[in-house]
């Protein structure tokens, strides 16, 4: 009996395999190269963090014990963890929040503006500047910021913006704010440009009368994909960040004051070849992100209804 | 100036209740807080263009008093020590940065079709895997993409620039979270004048979904030009942009100056299509409203 249900599943899953053959052909191209560059690559370093692995042996099997050193023993790497919160705290919301009042105040500007605006605010995530950052930021005299203040009498000495551990987190939120209207931004002004002139229309009459109403019962209710596609994307580049870091204070920066859990996968994989602790402090990361983007996706599908 | 502005935002006030005073106080916002986000970006130009005895100047200065082209030219001039001509390096650039670029959109839109729209044996599976797969990061991942490459004979050829990064898990998120807004009502009419799945996509979502796929343009040549050989391509003649201007802004002469020309120089094409792209992604609106 059991099996004669299954039977008819399986036929009945066959069968609509069999009518959507369409789908899945248009689906194929994408599919092939991504299980290839992809799917394959992240299968397979995903058993690693249970692995002593260098790079130049075969992994090993060791159990738990990347996990039992990171929180019992690796003091860094706790850490670490405090960087990474008050990292994406601070860069997550915020950036998020910016985006989108961003992306909505250069749409109620006239055509030609959206896109001078639109490329102001967008140009510092295509560029790779961090060159200039330090200059800005130097600590000697020369440094902008710091001749800048002298100027102005704020300070009597130049202050050590990327070496001095109580400025260093600062800085790197500062810069990563910077570069951070990126692809949710961006993402948000197609949004906008998306929405149906009728819904404006319609919402006059109905009596809409200030653009705050506007936005509030027209726009962001019509902008929920694309909010969700920001806050993704936000999610990724706050808890992920360490590059800014690297370049800017240093690696390791002074005191592991802007430490984060990427910068020490980064040191554990690259610096020290143990690939097997390092994709372990990778996969925590991962369930972290992926619980916050639950949270946030239940709380937008709240609000967006 | 004053008076062309006021003119200029009239025309933007159609809309229900639009004061002008409004969309001045935002203008004047987007200015001041536009100069911070300008002022790295203008000062890399700045250093760019910099001679080398003002680079010491204090206090230091927003401008510079004898612009030069030397660091430009301290740049190409050791891009031209390398054993293949300048112009290989512009053509491999290209080649790989407009292949990738077509079929990421070609590829991302499609499929990004079929996971918005339909539901099939599968679909929510995929739909779920393209999120993890954004947030899964993993250092270990490029070493995986390397044996993979490796086992496929990729290495040291001109396809490893291009394959892996045809399917982008990003672009596809993105064309499907626009395609998503289409309404169903649109495509059963298709369905129901007999219009294939391949047809409905190109023919009748596609066009109406601009303002994402120039975006998704935008994304993918970004990327697209600043993919590094690294260690997949080791032939000087498979090389791109990307790497040799890196070593040249590092190489013998390593001045801030040339980096900063580097970074200039390699900004130019992106901004280039930023423009074109987002200026259809903005002639958008102003169409759908002329035709009602």
């Amino acid at each position: 009996m059991a099996q004669a249900k299954e039977k008819r599943n399986k036929k009945g899953l066959w069968r609509s395999v069999k009518q959507n053959k369409a789908c899945y052909l248009m689906l194929a191209p994408f599919m092939i190269f991504f299980t290839i560059f992809t799917i394959v690559p992240v299968v397979m370093s995903l058993p690693m963090g249970f692995t002593d692995f260098n790079m130049v042996q075969p992994p090993k099997y060791v159990g738990l014990s990347n996990y039992t050193t990171l929180f019992l023993s690796d003091k860094v790497f706790v850490k670490s963890i405090r960087v990474t919160l008050i990292f994406a705290l601070f860069t997550g919301p915020i950036s998020y929040v910016l985006c989108f009042m961003l992306a909505w105040m250069i749409n109620e500007l006239p055509q030609k503006l959206k896109t001078f605006f639109t490329l102001v605010f967008y140009i510092p995530s295509m560029a790779n500047v961090y060159t200039v950052w330090q200059l800005i930021f130097s600590g000697d005299m020369n440094g902008y910021l710091n001749s800048f203040l002298l100027d102005l009498g704020l300070i009597n000495a130049p202050v050590q913006w990327l070496t001095d551990g109580r400025y260093v987190l600062g800085v790197t939120i500062v810069v990563q704010l910077w570069i951070s209207l990126g692809a949710g931004f961006l993402a948000l002004r197609a949004g906008f440009q998306n929405i149906d002139p009728e819904l404006y229309e319609a919402g006059a009459v109905e009596g809409i009368r200030t653009r705050w109403q506007e936005l509030i019962y027209i726009v962001i209710p019509s902008m929920g994909p694309q909010m969700m596609f920001a806050a993704v994307m936000q999610i990724v580049s706050s808890f992920t960040a360490g590059t800014v870091a690297q370049n800017l204070v240093g690696f390791p920066s002074t005191d592991y004051k802007a430490h984060t859990i990427m910068t020490h996968a980064y040191d554990y994989g690259w610096v020290r070849y143990e690939m097997g602790y390092a994709s372990a402090i990778c996969m925590i990361l991962f369930v972290a992100m992926f619980l916050c983007n639950k949270l946030i996706s239940r709380l937008l599908s709240k609000y967006m209804e | 100036m004053a008076q062309v502005n006021t003119a200029k935002l009239k025309a933007s006030n159609r809309r229900a209740g639009r004061k002008i005073g409004g969309t001045v106080a935002i203008f004047i916002f987007l200015s001041i807080l536009g100069i911070f986000m300008a002022l790295p970006i203008y000062l890399t130009v700045v250093m760019s263009v910099k001679p080398v005895e003002e680079l010491f100047i204090f206090p230091p200065k927003l401008y510079t008093l004898r612009p030069t082209t030397e660091n430009y030219s301290d740049m190409f001039e050791s891009l031209r020590q390398n054993r293949v001509p300048f112009s290989r390096y512009v053509f491999n650039s290209i080649s790989v940065t407009l292949s990738v670029t077509l079929l990421q959109c070609v590829f991302a839109s499609m499929a990004a079709f079929v996971l918005a729209k339909c539901k099939f044996p599968g679909s929510r599976l995929i739909n779920s895997i393209i999120v993890i797969s954004l947030l899964y990061q993993s250092n270990v991942i490029y070493i995986m993409q390397y044996i993979v490459m490796a086992r496929m004979h990729l290495i040291d050829n001109p396809l490893a620039l291009i394959l892996p990064s045809v399917a982008s898990p990003m672009g596809l998120f993105l064309m499907r979270q626009s395609i998503m807004q289409v309404p169903d009502a649109m495509i059963e009419a298709a369905k129901v004048d007999g219009a294939g799945l391949f047809r409905i996509c190109w023919q009748i979502v596609m066009p109406n979904q601009k303002p994402a796929l120039m975006t998704l343009i935008i994304f993918a040549f970004q990327a697209a030009w600043n993919i590094q050989a690294g260690s997949l391509i080791f032939q000087e003649q498979y090389k791109t942009l990307p790497t040799v201007v890196t070593q040249a802004a590092a190489s013998g002469m390593a001045r801030a100056g040339v980096a900063m020309a580097a970074a200039v120089f390699m900004l130019i094409p992106p901004v280039i299509v930023f423009m074109l792209a987002q200026r259809h992604v903005i002639a958008t609106m102003a169409h759908s409203g002329i035709k009602e």
